[in-house]
């Protein structure tokens, strides 16, 4: 289903190809040191930087025994002597089996996988789409919840610029009665089109302007950073930025079972007496990104069915 | 009225009806009207049943089809246009918003990968009215008031 086809957009992929995903990724989990990419060269064309999903990618490949090139920033590309990005991507698909990019500008990995000719993986461009953040998103939560049907989760932060909690907005809407708290200030809301999707779909959600006793009823809450430049007047910052901070305190109501996601790098919406908290998964869902991004190559490239 | 007629009356071309005022001179300049020796002649804010007020543009010798058309469309929705043989009309047409939009259009946003490289645009019309185009490069929509013609 898979084979030869890029990774966009989260919805590029069925909700069959998510669960082939997680299936997959549970597999890499329990032995992911393997020959599989043995003789495959991948490119890894970063053209702006990125810690955490630039070295989850290199890891998940280098465990599985393939090469990589490519650049870590795009001053030491030739982007800087002037070249387009056609020309950059069509000389590394020449080069290379699978391409696994991060470009500034939003539709650029669309893009590229249009002249590429090999098949390309979005690791982020710009503010628009991040697969596989949403994918290692959805393998915490069946790791940690044992489903994705039934999820009541709460989306926390920046819900107007944040681009993973659009597309898990997106993905998690596929499984069966999701049900969506969104907990925001009133600039960052969740934007209309994705209210107009759900409503489209019948989906349940609601909306809060703080933390309250609600929260007893997550399964998830799934924090983002909310950030300074995003406000037109600072005092309107300053005003909400204490209001989206979780702390230790504010957990003792919430479920046995409930677990904290957040994309990171955090700043301060967590704060660090949280981390000790049996229900902090921050850490362990980076992690999980690994085996997620072993099965996505392993899939693409067709060494497994 | 026998005079104006003598007047506006094209032998053959495309009368070009039921345009929104504000939009008279983005379709003059959309259709590069103001290029080229044939007869025009346009008025606006005539009055209008349907619309209040609209403008009106007839143009000698030219046909248009394809994507002259479609960028009508995106600018004037309700545009009719009348084919005009021999001082007959020949052909009336209601422009239609096509499902697709290839290359017309300018994305509106600024960060898109369309508006730093030399890519041909394409957006999917994801409602008519008011005319909603998704950029199927940044996903990003484009609303009616934003469209830019390339």
């Amino acid at each position: 289903m898979m084979h030869k086809k890029s990774l966009i957009s989260i919805t590029d992929y069925s909700k069959d190809d998510y669960l082939r995903i997680m299936d997959l990724a549970a597999d890499f989990e329990a032995n992911p040191n393997q020959d599989l990419l043995k003789g495959t060269v991948i490119a890894s064309l970063f053209f702006e930087p990125s810690t955490r999903t630039r070295l989850s990618f290199e890891s998940a490949i280098n465990r599985l025994g393939g090469r990589i090139v490519g650049f870590t920033d795009s001053s030491s590309s030739s982007v800087t002597k002037g070249e387009t990005l056609h020309d950059t991507i069509r000389m590394a698909a020449n080069y290379t089996d699978l391409i696994v990019m991060r470009h500034p500008l939003e539709g650029s990995a669309r893009y590229a996988s249009q002249i590429a000719g090999v098949p390309v993986i979005n690791a982020g461009d710009g503010a628009n789409q991040h697969p596989t953040q949403t994918l290692l998103d959805l393998y915490s939560i069946k790791k940690t919840q044992g489903k994705l049907d039934d999820i009541n989760i709460f989306l926390v932060g920046d819900l107007k610029y944040g681009r993973t909690v659009h597309s898990l907005l997106q993905a998690l809407s596929v499984f069966k009665n999701p049900i969506f708290n969104f907990v925001s200030p009133p600039e960052l809301s969740m934007p209309i089109e994705y209210k107009r999707y759900l409503d489209s779909k019948g989906i349940k959600y609601f909306e809060h302007r703080e933390f309250t006793d609600i929260i007893s009823a997550a399964d998830i809450i799934y924090m983002t950073r909310v950030q300074k430049e995003r406000f037109t007047d600072p005092m309107e910052y300053e005003k909400v930025k204490n209001i989206y901070i979780l702390r230790n305190k504010m957990l003792q109501n919430t479920k046995e079972t409930m677990r904290i996601l957040h994309p990171l790098p955090r700043v301060n919406e967590i704060h660090p007496d949280v981390d000790s908290n049996p229900k902090a998964y921050y850490f362990e869902q980076a992690r999980n990104g690994i085996y997620t991004r072993q099965a996505i190559i392993s899939l693409i490239l067709g060494l497994i069915k | 009225m026998d005079k104006e007629l003598q007047v506006s009356a094209i032998k053959d071309g495309t009368v070009i009806d039921h345009i929104p005022s504000n939009r008279l001179f983005d379709v003059i300049n959309i259709l590069q009207l103001f290029k080229g020796d044939e007869m025009i002649t346009f008025g606006t804010n005539l009055d209008s049943k349907r619309m209040g007020k609209k403008a009106i543009i007839k143009v000698e010798n030219r046909f248009f089809q394809g994507e002259e058309i479609d960028k009508i469309a995106l600018i004037a929705p309700h545009a009719k246009l009348n084919t005009i043989k021999n001082y007959q009309v020949v052909e009336k047409r209601v422009v239609e918003i096509p499902e697709q939009i290839i290359s017309i259009v300018k994305c509106f946003n600024p960060k898109c990968i369309t508006n730093h490289e030399s890519i041909t645009t394409h957006f999917d019309v994801i409602s008519e009215n008011p005319i909603e185009l998704k950029c199927r490069f940044c996903e990003k929509i484009t609303t009616e008031k934003e469209v830019r013609i390339r």
